[in-house]
């Protein structure tokens, strides 16, 4: 598979903006139909199990939602040698140590890509489960497909857009989706959503 | 005879290690040790809170397992595969045969392929020094490599040699991750360095070998690394005259390619992973710490069941042991209010009345956080818990009132003490092997209920699962020969054919342990959902009479060689293979901060 590019989205859906690597190759996957180099892939929460895809790529471009320290919603690029720290500096989610963990053993058994970018966003909130993209960081999905395709662009790769009667094969079960997903949420009465309340300000047992 | 909280020693030293690494999810873990370092008592708690409720309540069921596949980075296709289940119970929906087969062998892929991974990359640093490795004289290497298994070929000097030189660049380079946090010159690493060399390339090895075993699911499941399941049987159909290419029906060209995969998985797991352990072992022959209930409680809800429905066929059967009685195997009942039920005296949930349990078809989780007045430290920043008082985000699981450990360990001893021939077989001679490679004459129980045995344990159970593979890749072609093309069963799979109210389980024995998943079903959509996944069972805190669980009870009178430096903790741990992000969720700001390791 050489010249291969891998477009990869991780996170976990399932927790608010930890979906936006996720939405993104969704998104690209529903639009676009990629010539044969290029392969899409919704890499969830999967760590080890990615490592042969990264292997195989010579040019590996990652979604993710990114502990830059900056303002919610901020988009930002990092590239090639870079892109192992920031996966790994803050630990934000479980799949993050995972992925720096899989870059380094691609790069220990000697197949590791030869360009890296990473499309990061600072999400807003994460301690929502069942929950999704927050507004500062749905707001990025577009700015962020653009700057995948500007890079592709550069590599000569240029994706036709889907007709309306050619729908791409999903790349995660329907009910994941984005708008099934979000529909499908059960409501605050029926199911507590808060997460763990030591991190729930309550104005009489603040220490 | 439980190990009982009332019985420990919480004097002395305490030692925090938060976050436990190298394991999926987050977990903390303090100790006290006594002045000669020896552990006298152990806090294992989950930091993160867990609901499947807020996901799933309201959706409909057929969409379960999508949802549940998500939850974990690890054992994706285990909740999925459960997920199905517990939905076909409740609506009672029989799968085809092709379907039951299929499941089989993609549920065997994924427990081999965790089995290693997990053996590789997530605990043989507990035990090897790739640091060390740098030291060895590969010619060394490869004569051990040629002792320990003739029947590899990988095992010239030069291999081993090139794979030192690419260690030594990989450590110079100061690349991130991997080895960076190790303990590497604590005396507790007792490989020579040719050993360690050893493993480290099969380190490497393993990594190749899972990215072939795992084209499996890709076969059956139509997606990897989020392989599909279905409610009725599975999302792929059959045509041995077919010769298309991906995406197409099952052919013989597909089946054929499955049957080499698990060709070299076989190989591997005989010629690698077997050997690398036994060597492990022999030299690691006075570490036999680590047993805690392992030599007490021990249960199994069964797996790898050969004919549909019908649990006697089960590889590995199902069953409980209480108080290392081995003569009696007791049955064990998933739907019997009275036999599991979860208590929350000690964790971070309420119930109306916390003094009993309740059974996962009536469970209630409703989250209640509060420290205990010998708590150490803010909300915010616990420097030691009161594990007096209620300390933990993970509930704790009891059969019939007695805490269990679960997992290969278990599902082995059940096995053993169950008569099984194929177990017995492999745990005799693993043990003989032992017994004659160190000049030590150990018995059973003093060898299996210890952090080796248990990792031993998965090892026999990975070759176990390997080599009856091939009995379902011949069952599958054989029944797919005489006619039989059918992969589901669609009969119930409108909702208007269900009943108004309906509830089922779904159980499987995952890589690491017993799993259930209890269904509550109504008007067509989920009306509730419990998880009691097996880091639940093995990680639970104590309970309303101060039984406490596994891991806690493994790490009780293990002596460390430097307090500061956890690897006799890690090493315990992680041979139950933690998975605490299906026990627990949401992360804590604390997962911002690298091990941290304090000595109180």
């Amino acid at each position: 598979m050489s010249g291969s590019i891998l477009i990869l989205g991780i996170g976990n859906l399932l927790w608010a903006d930890e979906g936006f690597g996720v939405r993104c190759v969704e998104l690209l996957n529903s639009r676009y139909r990629f010539p044969e180099p290029v392969q899409l892939m919704d890499g969830g929460t999967q760590g080890l199990y990615l490592v042969p895809y990264v292997q195989q790529a010579e040019i590996l471009i990652v979604f993710d939602a990114v502990d830059y320290g900056l303002a919610p919603g901020s988009l930002k690029i990092v590239r090639d040698d870079e892109v192992p720290k920031f996966m790994g500096a803050k630990r934000m989610s479980l799949h993050q140590t995972g992925f720096q963990d899989v870059l380094a053993l691609a790069a220990f058994s000697g197949s590791y890509p030869k360009e890296l970018l990473l499309i990061g966003v600072q999400p807003e909130e994460l301690d929502d489960f069942g929950g999704s993209l927050r507004e500062p960081v749905r707001a990025q999905l577009e700015p962020a497909l653009q700057i995948a395709l500007d890079f592709l662009a550069e590599q000569g790769v240029v994706p036709e857009q889907r007709a309306a009667d050619d729908p791409a094969t999903e790349l995660a079960p329907e009910p994941l989706a984005l708008t099934p997903y979000e529909h499908g949420r059960p409501d605050e009465q029926c199911a507590y959503r808060h997460g763990d309340i030591r991190f729930i300000p309550q104005p009489s047992e603040q220490d | 005879m439980s190990l009982n909280a009332s019985q420990l020693d919480n004097s002395g030293r305490r030692i925090v290690v938060d976050p436990v690494t190298r394991i999926e999810g987050h977990m903390r873990c303090e100790v006290n040790v006594n002045a000669d370092n020896i552990i006298t008592n152990a806090v294992s708690t989950g930091t993160m809170w867990r609901g499947l409720e807020v996901i799933l309540k309201g959706r409909d069921p057929r969409d379960a397992w999508a949802f549940v596949e998500r939850i974990c980075g690890v054992c994706t296709g285990t909740h999925a595969l459960t997920s199905v289940r517990a939905v076909e119970d409740a609506l009672g929906i029989q799968i085809p045969y092709n379907a039951h087969i299929i499941r089989n062998l993609m549920d065997k892929t994924l427990q081999v392929h965790d089995h290693i991974v997990h053996f590789y990359h997530l605990h043989a640093l507990d035990w090897v020094n790739p640091v060390n490795a740098l030291k060895a004289d590969p010619k060394a290497t490869s004569e051990l490599q040629q002792s320990l298994a003739p029947g590899n070929p990988k095992s010239s000097p030069g291999y081993f040699r090139d794979v030192q030189n690419r260690l030594k660049k990989f450590v110079e380079s100061g690349q991130l991750g991997l080895f960076s946090n190790g303990y590497w010159d604590n005396p507790a690493y007792k490989l020579p360095p040719e050993a360690d060399l050893m493993a480290v390339t099969h380190y490497l090895e393993a990594l190749d070998l899972q990215k072939d075993i795992v084209k499996i699911h890709t076969i059956f499941g139509g997606k990897n690394p989020h392989p599909n399941y279905m409610v009725g049987g599975v999302p792929c159909a059959i045509n041995l005259d077919d010769v298309g290419a991906s995406g197409a029906p099952i052919n013989m060209t597909s089946l054929n390619f499955v049957l080499e995969r698990i060709k070299e998985a076989q190989h591997f797991v005989k010629n690698v992973y077997l050997p690398d352990l036994m060597a492990v072992a022999t030299i690691y022959k006075d570490w036999l710490y680590g047993g805690g209930l392992a030599g007490q409680n021990l249960l199994s809800y069964g797996t790898f069941t050969r004919l549909p429905g019908d649990k006697s066929t089960d590889l590995l059967p199902a069953g409980a042991i209480i108080n290392g009685n081995w003569n009696e195997v007791l049955p064990v009942n998933v739907r019997d209010p009275e036999e599991i039920q979860e208590f929350v005296t000690h964790s971070w949930y309420q119930y109306a009345d916390e003094s009993k349990g309740l059974h996962p078809w009536d469970g209630v989780t409703e989250p209640k956080f509060e420290l205990g007045p010998n708590t150490k430290g803010t909300k915010t920043n616990i420097e030691a818990l009161d594990e007096a008082h209620k300390y933990s985000w993970i509930k704790a699981p009891r059969w019939k009132g007695h805490a269990m450990e679960v997992g290969p360990l278990a599902r082995y001893v059940i096995a053993y003490a169950s008569g099984r021939e194929n177990v017995k077989e492999q745990v005799d001679r693993s043990l003989s092997a032992f017994n004659q490679a160190t000049g030590l004459d150990l018995g059973l129980k003093q060898f299996l209920p210890s952090t080796l045995g248990r990792t031993l344990a998965r090892a026999l159970e990975c070759e176990l699962a390997v080599d009856s593979m091939f009995d379902d890749w011949n069952a599958l072609v054989t029944n797919i020969k005489n006619g039989d093309r059918a992969t589901a069963n669609v009969e119930k799979w409108d909702p208007k054919t269900w009943p108004k109210e309906a509830k089922g389980v779904g159980i499987n024995e995952a890589p690491r342990g017993a799993l259930g998943h209890w269904i509550k079903i109504k008007d067509g959509k989920i009306e509730n959902y419990q998880a009691i996944v097996p880091t639940t069972w093995n990680a639970s805190p104590r309970d309303n009479k101060g039984n406490i669980g596994a891991y806690e009870a493994s790490l009780l009178n293990t002596p460390m060689e430097r307090p500061d430096e956890p690897v006799e903790i890690l090493r315990t741990l992680h041979s139950f293979d933690p998975c605490l992000a299906c026990a627990t969720h949401v992360m804590s700001p604390d997962g911002q901060e690298l091990t941290r390791v304090k000595v109180r």
